[in-house]
């Protein structure tokens, strides 16, 4: 149960910064009005965030990750979020055993 | 009978954001298990994984974090990811802001800590008939920590007996989780034009510089590519 210095500083900056998001919203109520391209840019920010991280060990690890990577996406329309999880994991299990 | 109308009146509001939440309470739970196992298994202590969800409280954002995770702490690396993963806050909060009604200052300095995709889906969902209060805003907001949390320090103190994650594929399930949360978001074109930027130059990127510059370079050339795909404003 021990919590490291550097451990804790980075989570205590990664909440900081957190908070300044969720907070930063009322400052600006009424201020922000984003349209067309700045606004498509701004929602296109979690998407873009997200695959950035993963692209990695989808794209760049094997065959079996990304075919697994594939069927995941190929369900996650369709599936909720912890079948989709499931359907990914049991994928990639499977796929590993036969390479 | 005055204030006795009001206070059902606060007892209704709490029971309809409790009965809103619930489930999503519930689903969060399993996700906050696999956090906290993915944590054990990057060499974070049950406590530090329980203070990261309490604390930080953004799951896509944390997912991020245990991913990119190495020793030593890569500490900018991580407020980096960290805050353009959250960036979206600003929008939702700035949306919600007009819709509260009777939420004094400390309220709203307290309350927005819990601000998450779902509780501000639920709000906005409610402010289309009702303006939001905080009997409303507070269930809603302080149920969600229970399953997450909980579900942390669950995972992670499980995760210490699980040995290799990766003999699970468990490895492989914040891809999967990824993958998901991006169909959550997903609006057509832009969304696949993004996805398909962010995701080849935060590969090669990888390939040709590792890790961390792989999240900056994938996240600037999926957004440019949003702007470049999006119609151009009319008169602007």
């Amino acid at each position: 149960m021990s919590v490291e210095p550097a451990t804790l500083a980075a989570i205590a900056a990664m909440a900081a910064v957190t908070y300044l998001t969720r907070i930063g919203g009322f400052f600006i109520a009424g201020r922000l009005a984003l349209r067309g391209r700045a606004k498509a840019a701004f929602d296109a920010i979690p998407p873009a965030v997200l695959v950035a991280v993963i692209a990695p060990s989808a794209l760049a690890t094997g065959w079996p990750e990304t075919v697994a990577a594939l069927i995941t996406a190929a369900v996650a329309t369709r599936l909720p979020l912890l079948a989709t999880i499931a359907v990914g994991v049991v994928s990639v299990v499977v796929l590993r055993a036969l390479a | 009978m005055e204030s006795g109308g009001k206070l059902d009146g606060a007892r209704a509001e709490m029971r309809a954001g409790a009965g809103d939440i619930w489930p999503v309470m519930v689903a969060a739970f399993p996700i906050g298990l696999l956090f906290g196992a993915l944590c054990t298994g990057k060499g974070l202590s049950v406590a530090e994984a329980g203070l990261m969800s309490l604390l930080v409280f953004a799951g896509g954002a944390q997912f991020a974090a245990v991913e990119l995770w190495t020793w030593p702490v890569p500490v900018a690396a991580l407020v980096f990811s960290t805050a353009l993963i959250n960036a979206r806050h600003v929008l939702m909060g700035a949306s919600l802001a007009s819709k509260l009604a009777r939420f004094p200052l400390w309220a709203r300095l307290i309350g927005f800590h819990f601000l998450t995709d779902e509780a501000w889906a639920l709000a906005e969902r409610r402010a289309m008939w009702r303006p939001v209060t905080p009997s409303y805003w507070f269930p809603l907001a302080l149920l969600l920590p229970v399953g997450w949390v909980g579900g942390t320090v669950l995972g992670a103190w499980l995760g210490s007996f699980m040995g290799d994650p990766q003999r699970f594929g468990a490895d492989f399930a914040f891809t999967a989780l990824f993958i998901g949360l991006v169909a959550g978001f997903w609006n057509g074109r832009i969304t696949a034009v993004t996805v398909a930027a962010s995701g080849a130059a935060s590969a090669l990127t990888y390939l040709a510089a590792g890790p961390p510059w792989h999240v900056a370079a994938g996240a600037a050339a999926g957004i440019a590519a949003a702007y470049v795909a999006a119609p151009a404003e009319e008169g602007a």
